[in-house]
């Protein structure tokens, strides 16, 4: 399926000559087969979900191997890939924001931090001795002078981008697909309704989603997703920073997180009730 | 005139009590320097004399030094020392624009102000009081004394003639004024000031700084609103 790199990729310093560096496209192939890790840019906030596959059953779950991580009062980032790489994505993070606010006496604009980290991370695509980091990276921010929370994404080239919906790793194609159906992005939830309602007032603003929506949603997606005969077992890991946090980054409540399973697994039996017995009562099942 | 040389400062360097803290030679600006916040931004004040000793080096030097678009600082103490702080925080505050794409904060030029008087203290003599607008905060005035802390105020006064106006100005300020009854504190005060201390004289200028922009005016010395011509 891929291309052969015949001698033009061993080096992340050697263009090839239809102009790709395929040092950083492994790098993103080491990406593609890792964990989902998903974020959503919500009305009131912005939430992080990362599938943690389990390795082995004897692993202290809870709190180690962690891939969410808190960089700043109100800056947090998921990582999924070569964790290892990404803890070095994180570290630097964590001084990119503290060196900010010693220097300046502000905090870090989100898009400050994350062209900062896009920067760091591009790097180390054009050393000779240095390889790729075999990371993307999540970032969920709040800037207090402006009062806007922002979700980006650093990939392994370096390249970011502001999303309302972003994914990386193993199922962020499907993903894509379902974050699309979610009332996230205030332009099309607006066109949406006016072209439904037909009328010309009300902004779209009431109908995007909230965290606690967004938390539901995205532990939906991530069950959806996961196969159980194929892939390992996983832990769910999930944090926000919204309105109801004080815009601090911090870990969903586990009560939440255990409601937001249970409902998602619940919908996901129900679609598979409806599809594979067309004709049997559903009545019982209630939202 | 000729400035001074070394062998003219031995009269001044380490004698007498105005010029022990300077170098020989050095210049000082001895000063009188103010800001307000009003409703709409900030006023900036300062007299206008540099003086070394006894000889007044410039009878109309500008304290009033430009940050950035919203951003100034009144400058007191060593005139060299505040002139270099002055260049570098805008080097720094205009770089910070251009990576975060907006206008940088009056906090955020303080802040710079004030690590750099801080790390640096044993060498340097300022005191600034950095004041402007930004959307953020609106109008902020942030006072700098020697040796680096950064305190915001919704007034300050500093420089040697600051001393002598500190009844007045407390009596007088009340938080939100309009522009016009923070222009007339300034000039009065500082005016009183200037009849008072040896180090501060020449003529009042004044920056006001708002969302709109600045207006920048100077008051001559014998149209002040006290002082020795006597009106």
């Amino acid at each position: 399926m891929a291309s052969s790199g015949s001698g033009y990729d061993l080096s992340s310093s050697t263009f090839s000559p239809d102009g790709r560096i395929f040092q950083v496209e492994y790098a993103h192939k080491a990406v593609e087969n890792a964990g989902t890790a998903l974020g959503l840019r919500c009305s009131d906030g912005v939430v992080l979900a990362v599938e943690k596959p389990l390795i082995t059953k004897m692993l202290v779950k809870e709190t180690t191997g962690r891939r969410v991580h808190t960089v700043d009062e109100f800056a947090g980032v998921a990582i999924t890939g070569f964790v290892s790489d990404g803890r070095q994505i994180v570290n630097r993070a964590r001084e990119e924001a503290s060196n900010y606010d010693e220097t300046y006496g502000t905090k870090i604009p989100p898009k400050t931090l994350a062209n900062r980290l896009s920067a760091y991370v591009h790097y180390f695509t054009l050393h000779g001795a240095l390889r790729p980091f075999g990371c993307s990276t999540l970032i969920a921010a709040y800037d207090p002078a402006t009062k806007e929370h922002s979700l980006h994404m650093v990939e392994p080239s370096g390249v970011t981008y502001e999303y309302y919906g972003a994914a990386a790793g193993r199922g962020r194609q499907p993903a894509r697909t379902e974050m699309e159906k979610l009332a996230i992005n205030p332009k099309l939830v607006a066109a949406a309704s006016s072209a439904s309602s037909g009328e010309g007032g009300g902004s779209g603003e009431g109908e995007l989603i909230t965290c606690a929506e967004g938390v539901k949603q995205l532990a939906k997606i991530i069950y959806t997703l996961h196969d159980e005969a194929k892939d390992k077992p996983f832990e769910l890991e999930m944090s926000w920073l919204c309105e109801g946090s004080g815009w601090k980054h911090v870990g969903v409540p586990k009560g939440v997180i255990a409601e937001a399973t249970a409902w998602a697994k619940k919908e996901i039996e129900e679609a598979e009730g409806e599809e594979s017995e067309e004709e049997e009562d559903d009545d019982e099942m209630e939202e | 005139m000729m400035a001074p040389t070394s062998a003219d400062s031995d009269a001044y360097s380490g004698k007498s009590a105005e010029t022990r803290h300077l170098k020989p030679g050095e210049l000082s600006t001895g000063t009188t320097i103010m800001a307000i916040k009003f409703d709409k931004g900030v006023v900036l004040c300062a007299d206008s004399r540099v003086s070394t000793g006894a000889y007044v080096a410039n009878r109309a030097s500008d304290k009033i030094a430009q940050l950035h678009d919203h951003i100034w600082c009144c400058r007191s103490g060593s005139a060299a020392d505040t002139q270099a702080l002055t260049d570098y925080v805008r080097h720094f505050l205009a770089q910070l624009a251009v990576e975060t794409g907006r206008l940088p904060e009056v906090k955020v030029a303080a802040h710079l102000m004030r690590r750099l008087c801080y790390e640096n203290k044993d060498n340097l003599m300022a005191g600034v009081i950095v004041g402007g607008w930004d959307p953020v905060s609106g109008g902020s005035v942030f006072n700098i004394p020697l040796g680096g802390a950064c305190i915001p105020m919704p007034f300050a006064i500093g420089g040697s003639g600051s001393t002598f106006i500190y009844g007045l100005v407390d009596s007088e300020f009340k938080e939100n004024m309009t522009k016009e009854e923070a222009l007339a504190l300034c000039t009065k005060a500082v005016s009183h000031a200037m009849a008072r201390d040896g180090s501060s004289g020449g003529v009042i200028r004044t920056c006001v700084a708002t969302a709109e922009g600045n207006e920048r005016e100077m008051i001559p010395g014998n149209k002040l609103p006290y002082g020795p011509a006597g009106w």
